[in-house]
């Protein structure tokens, strides 16, 4: 068992012709998960080859989801074009759509998301994001699928890297589903989203929580988990160290004034139970401890 | 990334979206000032172009009766520090006879992945005192990023922030265009602080914030023009030049490394192992991201060795889709390109794809100044050492 993603799931990538969207597909194959197909309005009809495997390319969405039976979308179309595609996938009633473009103006995601949560019918996890994989089983995103196999641990961040790290410290006991949600001030899964999914799956024992500064989804994740999981969190929080008004890389990973730093997301964490690293090394111990006691 | 702009660069954005403000000319030096204030006439008000709050009690804003007044407020405003920031550039705007001031501001709410709109009645304040001492007095409506901000919407902001019923009408058509510039110039915030209602009964915006989504630049061709680069760091400029997320800090081991959160949480370790080595600290961000090749490697390692604070370098890679062995090859090119210019101690962990292969290369480069690492904490500790040397 997993979260949103398994062996089962058949996947199409928006943007499969594209150098990042064919470098991937080859990987998401390699990692075992059924890619079925791809869209490119300008390249319908045509097929793309992997090794033996040779995929079709649909104009359209729905096309390809009635054709291939797709329940699944991966997005690399560039940010100019992405709002446009990820709508299509909305009105296609597309299950789950993650959107791994990097560097989509922050209204289109506030659009997009709008108009899937009026719709009520896809998931969606992104944009900026690494994806989401269960090891052993399927990969949609760019997650090295080498690093760990499956195991009792769900791990959700905004970090693509760090999830890596983590993966790797953590690397003899493995994961369930690690899902990078991304770190754009508006993303369509959210860190409790995935808590939630994974309070109720049966083969995830216990949850690593990866947060980072900016905003307060991880207060907010703090005020869920002390309401609502029983499993053992362990979290970690990248940033102590930032200054206030510098943006590190994410979109939004900026300290404004008292909101946003590590260290009130780490009291928050605590104050709701959470065992809280200081590292990533830190964080692998004690999730070794809770793995250990269980 | 986000750019906020300057109070009269958000004035200029405004009068382009049909909001009303006030005649406004930036001013560098006193003469300047002068001249901007003969041309506007009258009442002129002269304001320290900072940003920052604040800048009232500071002394940045002064009332200028003639050119001349105009001409000495400028000369005390301009180099003024104002919580840090030296004032460089003061704009000269018109005067204007205020019977009330008021609060607006549109912002992206991403706790609700929506757009929230804030606005009072009782303008003229601190906003996030108010919000504090007197909530019921600042309405917070939820804007649906599909729906936008019609003039109906408007007018159930206006009555919710507790405006008379004659002045809704005449608030409400200034609300629909400050959200035109909220989505036609692609910003997180556009604040008005205070919008003002005149003597003779005229709404203009007094006082605007606006802050820019760098993410759009691709489709706001103008907005490239309205960053700040005389305020930027020159390393970052530089930086900038080569398409590197660098920031700046204030500490003595460089940092390099791949992903945005990987690059903050090595910040984190380094500071950590720092405490045992007198408190080094890192001396900055930097995030070369996937594709770590040769070129980008050397354009990272040359910021970093320009900033004369830095004393060691620590560059922590987890081979994802880009494999270790491309690192250590750009690591290897990047020292060859720099030559006698790196001088500094590097400490390179390497793990994750094709890790071995990394690391036998870096083994076989055996340059004097590279130290491996294995482990994250271990590069660390390494580097502090190194820096507190």
């Amino acid at each position: 068992m997993s979260i949103f993603l398994t062996k089962d799931s058949r996947v199409i990538v928006q943007g499969i012709t594209g150098g990042e969207g064919s470098k991937h597909t080859a990987l998401m194959l390699k990692a075992g998960t059924q890619v079925v197909g791809g869209v490119n309005a300008r390249k319908a009809g045509t097929t793309v080859e992997h090794g033996d495997i040779t995929l079709p390319v649909f104009g359209t969405v729905s096309e390809a989801m009635s054709e291939t039976g797709a329940d699944v979308s991966v997005v690399f179309v560039p940010p100019a074009f992405a709002k446009d595609a990820v709508m299509e996938a909305v009105d296609a009633a597309m299950p789950l759509i993650v959107v791994i473009t990097e560097g989509i103006p922050v209204q289109d995601t506030a659009e997009f998301w709008a108009y899937a949560a009026s719709k009520g019918t896809s998931r969606i996890i992104g944009p900026n994001c690494p994806g989401i994989i269960t090891p052993g089983e399927a990969l949609a995103g760019i997650t090295p699928a080498t690093i760990t196999g499956s195991g009792p641990i769900g791990l959700v961040s905004k970090s693509g890297t760090l999830t890596y790290q983590m993966m790797f410290e953590l690397r003899d006991i493995g994961f369930s589903t690690a899902i990078g949600i991304g770190g754009d001030p508006i993303v369509g899964t959210t860190h409790i989203d995935a808590l939630a999914a994974f309070e109720a799956d049966p083969d995830t024992k216990a949850i690593v929580m990866i947060g980072e500064i900016g905003g307060d989804a991880e207060e907010r994740a703090a005020d869920y988990i002390r309401a609502n999981v029983t499993k053992p969190v362990v979290g970690y929080v990248a940033g102590f160290t930032a200054p206030e008004g510098k943006t590190m890389g994410h979109a939004g990973a900026i300290v404004s004034g008292s909101s946003g730093t590590a260290q009130a997301k780490k009291e928050a964490l605590e104050a709701a139970g959470v065992r809280v690293g200081k590292t990533p090394s830190e964080t692998a111990q004690l999730m070794r401890e809770v793995i250990a006691a269980l | 990334m986000t750019v906020d702009l300057y109070e009269y660069q958000a004035r200029d954005m405004f009068e382009k979206h049909g909001v009303p403000v006030l005649q406004g000319i930036v001013a560098d030096t006193a003469e300047e000032a002068r001249a901007a204030a003969s041309t506007i006439g009258g009442l002129t008000v002269v304001k320290a172009q900072v940003k920052t709050g604040g800048r009232g009690k500071a002394g940045g804003v002064k009332v200028a009766k003639t050119p001349d007044d105009a001409f000495e407020a400028a000369k005390a405003i301009l180099g003024l520090d104002i919580k840090g920031h030296v004032v460089k550039r003061v704009m000269v705007a018109e005067g204007a006879a205020i019977a009330q001031e008021y609060y607006f501001s549109v912002l992206l709410d991403r706790a609700n992945r929506s757009y929230l709109c804030l606005c009072s009645f009782e303008g003229g304040m601190d906003i996030e005192q108010l919000a504090v001492e007197r909530p019921d007095a600042l309405a917070r409506v939820d804007v649906n990023p599909s729906e936008g901000i019609t003039l109906a919407k408007a007018k159930e902001i206006a009555v919710a922030a507790k405006f008379p019923a004659e002045l809704v009408h005449k608030v409400a058509p200034v609300f629909v265009q400050l959200y035109g510039v909220f989505t036609s110039e692609d910003t997180t915030l556009v604040e008005v602080n205070p919008l003002v209602l005149t003597d003779d009964g005229r709404i203009l915006a007094l006082d605007g914030k606006v802050t820019l989504d760098a993410n759009a630049e691709f489709r706001q061709p103008d907005h490239a023009a309205l960053e700040d680069k005389a305020a930027t760091d020159p390393l970052e400029a530089k930086a900038k030049e080569h398409d590197l997320n660098y920031v700046k800090l204030d500490g003595e081991v460089g940092i390099i490394g791949n992903g945005a959160g990987l690059v903050m949480s090595t910040l984190d370790v380094v500071a950590y192992a720092g405490e045992n080595y007198g408190g080094v600290k890192p001396a900055n961000f930097l995030d070369i991201g996937g594709g770590a090749s040769a070129e980008v490697m050397a354009a990272g390692l040359s910021v970093i060795l320009g900033d004369p604070q830095v004393k060691s370098v620590f560059v922590n890679v987890f081979g994802g889709i880009t494999a270790c062995d491309a690192v250590a090859n750009g690591i290897v090119a990047a020292l060859e390109m720099l030559g006698d210019t790196a001088t500094k101690p590097l400490v390179v962990r390497l793990d994750g794809n094709s890790v071995d292969k990394g690391r036998e290369i870096l083994a076989a480069a055996n340059h004097p100044l590279v130290t491996l690492a294995t482990t994250m904490d271990d590069g660390a500790d390494r580097a502090a050492a190194l820096a507190a040397k």
